[in-house]
């Protein structure tokens, strides 16, 4: 049964190739069940190569399945395989399964869309490519799944491409997220200089032999990979593509941007963890870009009206989470939250899309009201979503996994105790805007009438991903509410166990309880703030707020920043080099072309005559040179 | 009895050198055929009696006649000899006979290049052509007979195309 | 009859009538002359064969003279198709008119 494994990513890419070749000329139907058939396929053999791995593995022994050798250069023959593990079964369940529900949504999402064969053909391809990320064996596979999601992320993000927007959105995120792969590459060739292999397992042995712990090259080295993982998940510094990523249809906002790809980030640091924790300094800026960027993007989360904006800082705030957890040793952790992320982000952009659809592609939440009672399937799914991105305590799997983290934070030796006051802000924040949404949308007053309710391939997705929402917590409950370690028992031949100073139980009671209340406040605050005769408005007739809300909407400035420093000064170098040395070369050469062509026009009169005397004077000449010659 | 040669050759060649100049379709056409005539009767002198024949019955008599044919069905009346007439000046006709003359010119030195021995004229029966045509030459007869199916088809499918409208009207009880 | 006629003579004779439809070729702006010319200048390439024949006392000249008879026929007859067919399309047989392939 654990042979099956390799059929987990291969059958969405060939469901990719027979969708690209041949998808125009079947119908929609076909297309669909073949779309999304692939994708639950894959999701059943996840299913069975993890119970078989579960119940029949002795002490969770690791599988590798090594399949090709990818080329052999010299001593470098990196093989093609893939590996089984804690981690890996984690990843390959919930991609397979949010993907497969996200692909059973699009069926009626994108029904009325002319691409819809191209739609399912792109989303096979990227799930198949972030399969092949979590599951190879090989450092240099792993970036070709990298590499295979970047890419459908462009393509998706672009999908309406005849809209300009939405193409230079594409650019934007395929640009930023490239100088993240090119330092993930650069880290790639150190480690292979470094150690001579790029296996995972093989670093992970070697890597503690031959660098000491705290060594200046195995540092620079994750700092590296760290830098692949920022750009990927969007965090500070690398993090402005994602707001604008939003221009793509909401399944694939839900899939890649919220769910997976944005996540691969988080896998790869909890995959090479060895390599981490011989690089004790690195952690440190893992965990400080982590809580930068939650607090950041959960201030943005507060200032956009647009509902997809306010999701993707969400996801950039949670992110800041799981790189926090990751920061501070809480391996296990972070991936439970990426689990519960998953299913809670994924819920909110679907429900996000029931209203953007209801209400013809409206996305601006002052616009929108009162939908309450109109849309009763996306207000409870919604308000189930925000319930577990807020961590509203004890019901949500949210709160299981956000308190997880916030218990690493505290036990952490560096700063923890401000590492864990900031993870509570930003859980206040996540409140904040989380129900801010909900009420300004679901509550007051209708504004506009609804167009379209959601068909059953719509609500199916949204109601087992709600379930999940708020079932999946019961995997890891800590210590004073149960102690079920599942997760971490499941993760730990793959995931060091958090590192940290045992916490007593009344710290962790007290812990508990303000991370209970917490999100409640935020709730409050959101109710007193955002609900009908709210005091919002007076909220922003404080003076000097007007230029904060302005400064938190544009996400603190980075786009400006980077245009200013980056764009600006690069563009104005093209236009001044635009007369130089090649592009006279090549504009000579198309106008002597052109020039030629003028002379010889002229022989081409058109006339059979003109032709006929061609022709006799060719045989003069020719005559001449034969009797000459 | 090879001066009857030099007058046949003399006569081809003048009424060749009309043919091309007149202005009248049907002159042009008239002389072409004693052009025709004459180059069958110095088939004959050269002893070559069936292709003097064919000559005679093929492009005198088949392929002339359908040029008739063709002039008479345009019925190209005054205004079109008008036009002839305005385009065959004489400038028109220098180019195209320095053209002619340099060529003829060029022959002239190939051919009297070489010492070639005279024509002894002995006659070459039907018989030898016949049993050479059946013999080495039969695939180039069929392949001939492909080529005349060819013409066959090629004239009847365009004529066709352009009887339509007339057949249509035709149809719908109009006569033309 | 047995007598002898010089090779030159007769090769001249042939090349010489060529040449004049070659002239008519280029000079005529009507199809149908133009057509008539190349009837000319078909026949003279063909007389020239038969000369050959006769020089070689071969019977293969005039196979080859019948072969270009057969082809002049059949190009004739959808020349002249195709001559109707402009006079359909332009109302006039000046093949100058039959320029669109120009440029």
């Amino acid at each position: 049964m654990l042979r099956l494994l390799w059929l987990i990513p291969a059958i969405p890419c060939a469901s990719f190739l027979l969708l690209a070749l041949f998808g125009k000329r079947l119908p929609r139907g076909a297309v669909a069940a073949m779309g999304t058939g692939s994708i639950g396929l894959s999701m059943i053999a996840s299913f069975l190569v993890a119970a078989a791995f579960i119940f029949e593995r002795p002490g969770g022994l690791p599988f590798a399945q090594p399949l090709w050798t990818w080329l052999a250069v010299d001593g470098f023959a990196p093989v093609f395989g893939f590996y089984l593990d804690g981690l890996s079964v984690v990843m390959i369940l919930v991609v397979s399964l949010v993907a497969f529900l996200i692909h059973l949504y699009s069926i009626g999402f994108m029904a009325g869309d002319e691409g819809y064969s191209r739609f399912f053909a792109y989303m096979n391809l990227f799930v198949g490519s972030m399969l092949i990320l979590v599951l190879s064996d090989n450092l240099l596979a792993l970036y070709l799944g990298w590499e295979g999601v970047g890419l459908c992320s462009y393509l998706l993000i672009g999908f309406w491409y005849r809209e300009p927007e939405n193409a230079r959105a594409a650019m934007k995120a395929f640009l930023v997220t490239r100088v993240g792969d090119t330092a993930f590459a650069i880290g790639l060739f150190m480690l292979f200089t470094g150690l001579g292999t790029l296996q995972i397992q093989e670093i992970a042995q070697k890597a503690p032999m031959v660098w000491a712990p705290g060594s200046l090259f195995a540092a620079v080295a994750a700092a590296l990979l760290l830098g692949g993982a920022v750009g990927k998940s969007a965090q500070i510094p690398l993090q402005t593509w994602l707001p604008d990523a939003m221009a793509g249809p909401t399944p694939v906002s839900a899939l890649i941007h919220a769910a997976t790809m944005v996540t691969a980030g988080v896998y790869l640091i909890a995959r090479m963890n060895v390599l981490f924790m011989l690089a004790p300094q690195v952690r440190l800026i893992l965990a400080l870009v982590g809580t930068i960027t939650l607090l950041t993007a959960g201030a943005s989360a507060l200032a956009q009206k647009d509902i997809k904006r306010v999701l993707a800082y969400s996801t950039m705030s949670q992110v800041g989470y799981m790189f926090l957890a990751l920061g501070v040793g809480a391996w296990s952790a972070a991936i439970f939250h990426f689990m519960t992320h998953a299913c809670f982000k994924a819920l909110l952009f679907l429900s996000a899309g029931v209203v953007i659809q209801a209400l013809d592609n409206e996305h601006d939440i002052f616009r929108m009201g009162g939908l309450r009672k109109a849309l009763p399937w996306a207000f409870w799914t919604f308000l189930i979503g925000a319930a577990s991105l807020s961590a509203l305590p004890f019901v949500t799997a949210g709160f299981y996994s956000k308190d997880l983290i916030l218990l690493g934070a505290w036990a952490s030796p560096e700063g923890g105790h401000v590492l864990w006051a900031a993870g509570l802000a930003g859980a206040a924040l996540t409140s904040l805007y989380a129900f801010r949404v909900v009420f300004v949308v679901f509550f007051g007053r209708q504004k506009a009438p609804i167009s379209h309710t959601p068909g059953p391939s719509m609500k199916i997705p949204l109601a087992l991903l709600s379930v999940l929402s708020i079932g999946a917590g019961l995997l890891e409950m800590p210590k004073a509410l149960g102690n079920w370690t599942l997760l971490a028992d499941l993760t730990h031949g793959a995931l060091p166990a958090a590192g940290s100073a045992i916490t007593g139980a009344t710290t962790e009671g007290m812990l508990l309880a303000a991370g209970a209340v917490v999100p409640l406040l935020g709730l409050l605050a959101a109710g007193l703030l955002y609900l009908s005769g709210g005091a919002s408005a007076a909220v922003q007739r404080i003076p000097g707020m007007s230029i904060v809300h302005r400064f938190w909407y544009s996400g603190w400035g980075f786009d400006w920043l980077y245009n200013a420093v980056f764009v600006a000064p690069f563009t104005w170098a093209a236009r001044i080099d635009r007369g130089d040395g090649i592009d006279a070369f090549y504009e000579g050469t198309a106008r002597i072309v052109k020039s030629a062509r003028t002379l010889l026009v002229v022989t081409q009169s058109g006339k059979v005559r003109w032709y006929v005397m061609g022709v006799t004077i060719g045989a003069i000449v020719f005559i001449l040179i034969a009797v000459l010659g | 009895m090879s001066f009857a040669f030099y007058i046949a050759g003399a006569v081809a060649i003048i009424s060749t050198l009309l043919a091309v100049t007149r202005i009248n379709a049907v002159h042009a056409l008239l002389y072409l055929l004693v052009s025709l005539l004459s180059v069958a009767l110095i088939f004959l002198f050269l002893g070559a009696p069936f292709v003097a024949a064919f000559e005679v019955i093929i492009y005198g008599g088949a392929i002339m006649v359908l040029f008739a044919f063709v002039v008479m069905m345009l019925g190209l009346g005054r205004k079109a000899m008008a036009q002839e007439r305005g385009w065959l000046t004489l400038r028109v006709w220098l180019g195209p006979a320095l053209l002619s003359a340099v060529l003829i010119i060029e022959l002239f030195y190939v051919v009297y290049s070489g010492p070639f021995p005279a024509i002894r004229v002995v006659p070459t029966t039907p018989q030898d052509v016949a049993v050479r045509l059946f013999g080495p030459y039969l695939l180039g007869v069929e392949l001939v007979s492909v080529v005349l199916l060819l013409g066959l088809v090629g004239a009847f499918h365009l004529a066709y195309q352009l009887g339509k409208k007339e057949r249509a009207a035709h149809k719908r009880g109009m006569h033309p | 009859m047995s007598f002898a006629i010089p090779f030159e003579h007769a090769m001249m004779l042939a090349g010489i009538l060529f040449f004049i439809g070659l002239a008519g070729v280029l000079v005529r702006r009507d199809s149908i002359f133009i057509l008539l010319s190349l009837e000319v200048m078909l026949n003279a390439a063909g007389f020239a064969l038969v000369v050959a024949g006769a020089q070689w006392h071969q019977a293969d000249g005039q196979i080859m003279f019948l072969f270009i008879l057969a082809v002049a026929a059949s190009e004739v007859s959808i020349g002249l198709a195709l001559v109707l067919w402009l006079y359909h399309w332009h109302k006039t047989i000046d093949i100058d008119k039959a320029s669109s392939m120009r440029g």
